[in-house]
Parts: C-alpha cells; structure tokens; sequence
C-alpha cells in the first residue's frame, strides 16, 4: 500500500501527486522531488542502450528509515514514484512491481482522453479512484 | 413496528421512491442523503421531519429499511395532510393522498395520484414516479401525462419548477424545429423547446443532416416539455417517461409499426415494471445520436477518432473537465475512438449535463456498450434497480437473436484474439481489425434485415414530424439492429480489464520472468573429503574415476605381476612398484588413495614373497626382501611425498628405479638382482632425467651406496635387458593409458569449470535484486 503516489512529466514537473493525508504531506512532496535525481541517474546509467532494453521498473530508488522510496518510468520519460511504508515488510518487489503496471495503464487510458492535453494536471476521476484503490487505507 | 397498509398507488409509489433512495440496492438507505433531501423536499419543517424518522424507526436502526422508509413516507402524507404525527395515524388515516415532495412536483404528485387511479395505461410504468433530486427541478413527468390533455398543464405547471431548466432557455435555432412540434400535445412547451437540447442542438445545427429527422424524433418524445425529457434522461422518471412513450405510441402505430412497436412495447413494459433506469436513451434519442454519428463518420460500423469527437462535443460548451469525464465514460474500450455505442452514451450524458444532471460516477448500465453478456441476460426481463437492462438489445431481442448466436460463437475467438493482440507494453489496444469484421460479418448477417427497415423509417422520420408519437419503437428496431452490429463490436472490444490484465499479465511475464525462475540449483557440492585447493572437481573425478582407475590400476597390479614371474622375480618387484607409484601418483592428489598404497606396497610385497618363492631364491632373499620391504616402504613414502606430476613415467621409473636399486643393492642374488641391475644401469642413465625429483636423488644416492659392486653376467644381462626393456614398454603403455585418462578427466573437469562459471554469472545479476 502507497503512501504517495506521484507522476511526473518528462520536464520534471508534477502532474499528479497524492499522498496519504496523515502527516505532513510536504515531506513527501520533498521525497519524490530528491527521488527524480535518483531516477535520473538510473535512467542515464542505461543511457547507451537503446530505450527498448531499458526495463521500465526502475526498483528501489532509494529507502529511508521510515520509508522506501520506488520508481518506475515509461519510454516517453514519465516518471512514476511511489513511497511506501517501510513498516510494511509484506509487500514484495512484485506487487510493487504490478501497481506500477496499474498505474501505467490509468495512465495510458489519461492518456487517450482527446479532451486531456499531455502536460496538463491528470484530473481523471478513474485515475483517482485507481491510486486510492492503491493508497493505505487511512480511517 | 405497526403493520401499514398501502393502497396500491401507494405501494408502487413508495416502491419508487424507495428504489430512487436507494440507490446502491442494498435495501436500506442510509438516513442521509438522499432521503433527508426527499423529507426536506416535502416541505415540512425540520422538527417534523425529526419526529417522522424517529416515529418510523430510522434513528433507531440508523438507516431505513423499506418497512421504515414506507412509514416514513406515510408519515410524510399525513404531516402534508395536516394531521398530527402519530404511529397510529398511519394506518387510522384514510384516503391519505401521496406525500409530496418539492413544491414542483406536487402537481405532478397530485397527477401522478390521478393517474394511478385512473391511468390504467400506464401499467405498471410508474412514469416518474421518483421524484427528482431535490432543486432539480423536474421529474415526474407526467410523462404519463401525454396522453391525456395533462401535458399541457403539467407543461405549464412545471415550468416554475426548473430552476436549472431556465438558464437553457436561451433560445435555440434547433427550437424552430422543435416549435413545429408544438402542436404536440405538450403544445405550450414551445418556449421551452429544449434549452437545453436547444443551444445544445443549435451547434450540432450545422452538423445536422439529419437533423430535422432528428428534431422530430425529439419532438415526438416531448409530450411533456422537452425539457422534461431530458431531464428525464439524466435521472429519475426518464425512463418512465419514456417508457410510457412507448406503450403510447404504440397505439398511435399504423399496422406495420404495430407489430414491431408491440414486441418492443412489451419489453419495455416489463422491463418498466421493474426500476426505472434514469439513463436508458430513448428510441428517438438513439435515432438522434444515430444521425449526429453520421455527420461526423458516415460509416456507422467505424470510428469516431478522439479529434473529432473532441471538437464535436466542444461545441456543447460543457467545460474540458467535464466533457473529460463524460469521454472517459464513454471509451469503454480505451481506444481514443467512439463506437456508435460509445457516441450515444456520451452524447446522452452530455445531454443530460447540459441539463444539469450530475454525471455518474460509473457508467450507467442502459449506456454501456452493448455486450453480448447483457444482451443475454436482458431477456430476462424484470432485473432490479439499477441494473435495469441495456436498452436497445433488450428491446428488439428478435432481432438480436439472429446474430447472438454468431456472436456468441465468434466471441470467445476474438476473445483469444484479443489475448493474442494485447501487447506487452501498456499501449491503447483498439481491437479494431476484429471489430470491423466482426461487424462486417454482421452486417452481412443482418444486412437485408436491418437495411430495408432503415431506409424507408429514415424516409418516415419527416413524415412522423406532424405525428405525436413516432414509430419510435420501429425506429428502435432500426436502430437497435444498426446498433446491434455496433454492440457486436463492442462485445468484442471486450473488457478493458481484461485487455488490461491480458497485458499485464503478459508485461508480468515478460516483466517478471527473470525473477520468477528460480535460479537454477546451485552445483553438487565438492566431497568434504576434498582438502586440496586444487581441482575440487579433480576430486569428484578422480571420486568417480577412482574406481575405474583403481580397478584399472588395481587391474595392472595383479596383471602385471603375473607377467614378470615367468621372468624375474625383480619384474614384479620392479612392475608393482611401478604400478604403485602409478598409482601413487594419482593418490597423491587424493589422499582418500594414500591409504592404498601400503596396501599396493603390501600387495607388492606378497608378490615379491611370492615371486621370490616362485623363483626359490636363497632365503637371504627373503630375507633382504623384508629389507627391500622396509627400503620400499621407505621409497614408498618418499615417492608419494613426490608432487604428482603428469609425467608418470618419470616418476615411476624414478620409483622404479629407488626401489630397484634398494633390492639391486640388497639382494646379491644372481639372476634375479641382475637384470634388475641391468635396470638399474639403464635407469641409472635415465637418473640424469629426474634430476628434479631431488628426494629421488636422495634415495637414489642412498640407495646407490647401498649398493655394492655387483657383478653383471653379460650373456643374461641381455636376455634380462630385453625382458625389461619390454617391461619397461609395457609399463610405458599402461601409464601412457594412464596419462591419457587423466587428460581427458582433465578436460571434463575443466568443462565443467566452464559451465559453472557461466552458471554463476547469469546468476549474478539477480544477486543485487
């Protein structure tokens, strides 16, 4: 279960981001902005190979004591981040890797609305259901 | 709780308004939402309202049930009525009108009271019975309402009651076509004509080929002000409205509608007796979308792509946020393009935006593409609430039936196909090559049938405009056949969903497989016994070789002693310790082997008692043979304190050599000593060869002072030479035999390196995961 989920254009700006409304959400704000650097390294350490055999799950970004921090990024440089609870030992590389793939397939249908502009804040109500389906379920 | 007794105008309409709260079909309706806003709706202060639900249970239980909520209905009356709020007035209160609700919507209460008598057409459509969303305005139509001279009334009566109605009054250009209807019964709803379609419609104008066909259509429904129609559309009595349509029209049918109107009107009459389904689109509706599809994509088994769709439902002026809602609604499929399925269904929830309709959160059932599934299961008929039934199929099921079977033969193929078609990447999968022939095949199937009927109703449309009711249903035929080839499509389009998970299951697989294998089990482990750094797999070689070389070494032993007793007894002196070194060497590398080699030197020892028995030498021969024993032991372990080398016969002629010349330099015997000294001769000048093995020179050196002038017999000596010249090739076989076993375990073992180090390194780039 995320805490925050977010998605952020090639530019490196936010289209979407959602944190669990539990704490500070800046903080997470805070960690998946320093998580682009991360992913941006991963993403040049490819760098020569062609696109193609760069594997779109980027794995653990980098973990903190409280939290872990994953990337994932599609092949047109969208980058999706994801923090979760580190508490939560439960959760394996593949379910993170298959909400990842959920959250590429929200993206994709996004994506397909004519009335959605690439660039613009996703404000799909089936996105927002999807992430929320994903999120830690908070009382 | 006290036993309430419904009339039965009652019970359906509380049935209704049950159904309305309801609206998750759980049976009991939570205390707020919708049903405060319906008890706000009937106009009684708040006190009273407080009073009704603790009187009816509600606030004991937390939630109505449908004993509770009808209490509190008739509570509702009765408060209305004027009459004091108690338990027992529910059942003592006699002739009770219909509680109210919403200013508005008394009249239409009131009517709907009337027409329940009265109405005995309405069979069971509670035409709008629900009320409206509170501040909605609309809502019963009375949709009943227009057959009777009621409409027009009602027109006029409900005029004050659309708040949201009003700012579409602007006055539209399509209007003028909708004035043309006016003499509809709903006659005064001229002025209204539809803002909302209106300015809606007037962009659509241009577009309009079809337009005044399509105005018609509308107007056919509009009995009750338009208005009230698309109002209807978005939520509560829509259908009902609606489906009093029908059955109305189908009186108005001439005899060819009739027949088709009356399967149709049948349908939707059992289909009305169960809950009204707000978003169901009418048979001219349909029409309407039908022709609206045209103008922008005149096949109607193609696509809308994104674009045009874009613009075209731009032109409602609806904002970009909600026209995106409304498309991610409608793609049920995902592909960026509209079905004529998925274009109706936007178009509607556009209409029904525009009316000021909430959107739905989910895509009502009635709008959902046509899949073959629903198809089946709308002949059931009577299906609760909100699952109401997909209109058009349901409705024209013996036109479906042709092509259903087909379809349902075909589906599970293109099922199959469309798992082959998913690709791993998360790409928008269009099933398109599928779905045009499937809709091709269709076609093909229905052409004749659904080709004739659209023709001649297309042609009927402009006649219909002067008529009240239309031959929606047959129209609805039309269009159902037309959208049944869509439907068919969409079928396939199949579920996002399933699509979705086709591709990820696929991108799992492709995703995952390096980590789902498990790595593959890790070598056999090396022997503990194994203590050398070197070859581990030298070990489990020699393990395994072990006891074929031990047979074949242990082989030579006993076979080659044989041999030399015929000849000297030194031979098998010489032989075994040349086998033992032989075998030493390679139980040098094992030291599982050592143990051995005393027993080869026991064995060679008995083969020398024997052989020196054999040979009856002088007994100081068995004497010095527990010498030699001794020296042999000795060179034994000096041999094996030899490094195995690969070149064994060195070593054992050195061995040989150490040894014979211990036995040269103790036994004095004649024959036996001399070729033995003759071997030694001959290996003392291949002494200058091992030079290396400087423990051998020690032994050697040791044993050659050990030595004492021994005399040669020349003529013997040759006959011993040759003997052991002989023996020495023989023994040269044997351990070139030997050597070349040791190759090739050499280079199975260095194969096996191999595999295991490429083993290893595709194991390594899991190692970090």
């Amino acid at each position: 279960m995320a805490v925050c989920v977010a998605v952020i254009a090639k530019e490196n700006y936010p289209l979407y981001i959602r944190s669990v409304p539990t704490e500070n959400e800046l903080k997470f704000h805070y960690m998946v902005h320093t998580s682009l650097d991360v992913v941006d390294e991963k993403i040049s350490a490819m760098g020569k190979a062609l696109v193609d055999q760069r594997e779109l799950y980027l794995g653990l970004l980098y973990p903190t004591e409280d939290y872990k921090v994953y990337g994932y990024v599609t092949n047109s440089k969208v980058k999706f981040v994801m923090v979760v609870d580190s508490s939560n030992t439960a959760l394996r590389d593949n379910e993170i890797r298959s909400m990842f793939r959920k959250l590429h397939n929200s993206y994709t249908d996004v994506m397909c609305n004519p009335f959605y502009t690439p660039g613009d804040r996703i404000q799909s109500r089936a996105f927002d259901g999807m992430v929320t389906s994903m999120m830690i379920q908070v009382c | 709780m006290e036993g309430l007794t419904l009339s039965d105008a009652e019970q359906k309409y509380y049935s209704d308004l049950f159904s309305y709260c309801d609206s998750e079909s759980t049976k009991k309706v939570a205390a707020h939402g919708r049903v405060l806003e319906l008890f706000r709706a009937a106009q009684l202060p708040n006190d009273v309202v407080h009073q009704i639900m603790e009187l009816c249970g509600a606030t004991r239980l937390g939630y109505f049930g449908r004993s509770q909520f009808y209490i509190a209905l008739k509570l509702v009356a009765v408060a209305q009525s004027g009459f004091p709020l108690r338990v027992e007035s529910i059942n003592t209160v006699k002739d009770l009108p219909l509680p109210r609700f919403v200013a508005s919507k008394n009249e239409q209460e009131s009517r709907h009271a009337a027409s329940y008598s009265s109405d005995s057409e309405n069979q069971g459509s509670y035409s709008g019975v629900i009320p409206p969303p509170p501040g909605r305005g609309q809502v019963k139509k009375g949709s009943t309402s227009h057959d009777t001279g009621q409409p027009r009334t009602s027109a006029d009566q409900q005029e004050p009651v659309s708040p949201v109605v009003s700012p579409q009054q602007s006055p539209p250009t399509s209007p003028h076509t909708w004035r043309k209807h006016s003499r509809h019964p709903s006659g005064g709803n001229s002025e209204r004509p539809l803002a909302g379609p209106g300015p809606f419609w007037s962009p659509f104008g241009e577009a309009q080929s079809g337009s005044s066909a399509g105005d018609a259509v509308w107007s056919g429904h509009s009995p009750p002000p338009p208005q009230e129609n698309w109002v209807s559309f978005a939520d509560t009595p829509p259908t009902s409205t609606l489906l009093t349509m029908h059955p109305a029209s189908v009186q108005d049918q001439t005899t060819v509608r009739t027949v088709a109107s009356a399967t149709t009107a049948n349908e939707i009459r059992r289909q009305s007796s169960s809950y009204d389904d707000p978003w169901k689109i009418t048979d001219e509706q349909r029409q309407y979308y039908v022709n609206q599809f045209k103008t922008i994509q005149p096949d109607l088994n193609g696509f809308i792509p994104g674009s045009a769709a874009k613009e075209f439902f731009t032109k409602s002026k609806l904002p970009i946020l909600e026209l995106s809602h409304i498309w991610e609604l409608s793609d049920f499929d995902k592909d960026g393009a509209l079905t004529l399925d998925e274009f109706c269904a936007a178009f509607h929830l556009v209409v029904a935006r525009k009316n000021g309709y909430d959107l739905p959160e989910k895509l009502p059932e009635s709008l959902m593409p046509k899949l073959i599934d629903l198809e089946d299961s709308a002949d059931v008929g009577d299906q609760p609430g909100e699952v109401g039934y997909s209109g058009s199929p349901a409705e024209a099921p013996p036109s479906k039936s042709p092509s259903m079977p087909s379809l349902n033969q075909t589906w599970p193929e293109l099922n199959q196909s469309s798992e082959d078609t998913a690709i791993v990447h998360p790409v928008p999968i269009r099933m398109t090559p599928s779905k045009i022939h499937m809709q091709e095949m269709e076609l093909k199937r229905t052409g004749s049938d659904h080709t004739n009927p659209t023709s001649p109703l297309l042609v009927k449309t402009s006649d219909l405009s002067e008529e009240n009711k239309i031959n929606s249903s047959v129209k609805f035929a039309s269009g159902n056949t037309v959208a049944d080839g869509y439907s068919s499509s969409d079928s396939f389009t199949s579920d996002p969903e399933q699509i979705g998970n086709n591709v990820a299951h696929q991108r799992s697989h492709s995703g995952m497989s390096p980590d789902n294998t498990a790595p593959p089990p890790p070598p056999p482990r090396p022997q503990p016994s194994h203590s050398r750094s070197s070859s581990l797999d030298m070990n489990r070689t020699f393990s395994v070789t072990t006891g074929q070389q031990q047979a074949g070494v242990v082989a030579q032993p006993p076979a080659v002693p044989p041999r030399p007793q015929p000849s000297q007894a030194a031979g098998p002196v010489v032989h075994r310790p040349v086998d033992a070194d032989g075998l030493i060497t390679h139980t040098s590398t094992s030291p599982q082997q050592i143990p051995e080699q005393p027993n080869f030197a026991d064995f060679s020892q008995f083969e020398v008692f024997a052989a020196s028995n054999v040979n009856e030498e002088q007994d100081d021969e068995a004497e010095k043979h527990p010498e030699v024993l001794p020296v042999e032991k000795a060179s034994d372990p000096a041999s094996s304190l030899r490094v195995a080398k690969t070149d064994s016969k060195i070593e054992e002629k050195t061995a040989a050599s150490a040894p014979a010349n211990v036995s040269k330099g103790t036994t004095p015997l004649a024959p036996p000593p001399k070729p033995v000294r003759r071997r030694l001769k001959s290996e003392d000048e291949l002494r200058p060869e091992v030079d290396e093995h400087t423990q051998k020179t020690g032994v050697l050196a040791a044993v050659l002072a050990s030595q004492p002038s021994i005399p040669r017999s020349v003529g013997k000596d040759k006959k011993a030479i040759q003997a052991s010249i002989r023996r020495n090739k023989e023994t040269n076989t044997v351990l070139a035999r030997l050597n070349s076993e040791l190759q090739q375990q050499l280079k199975d073992v260095l194969e096996e390196r191999i595999s295991l180090e490429v083993q290893l390194e595709q194991l390594r780039p899991f190692s970090h995961l």
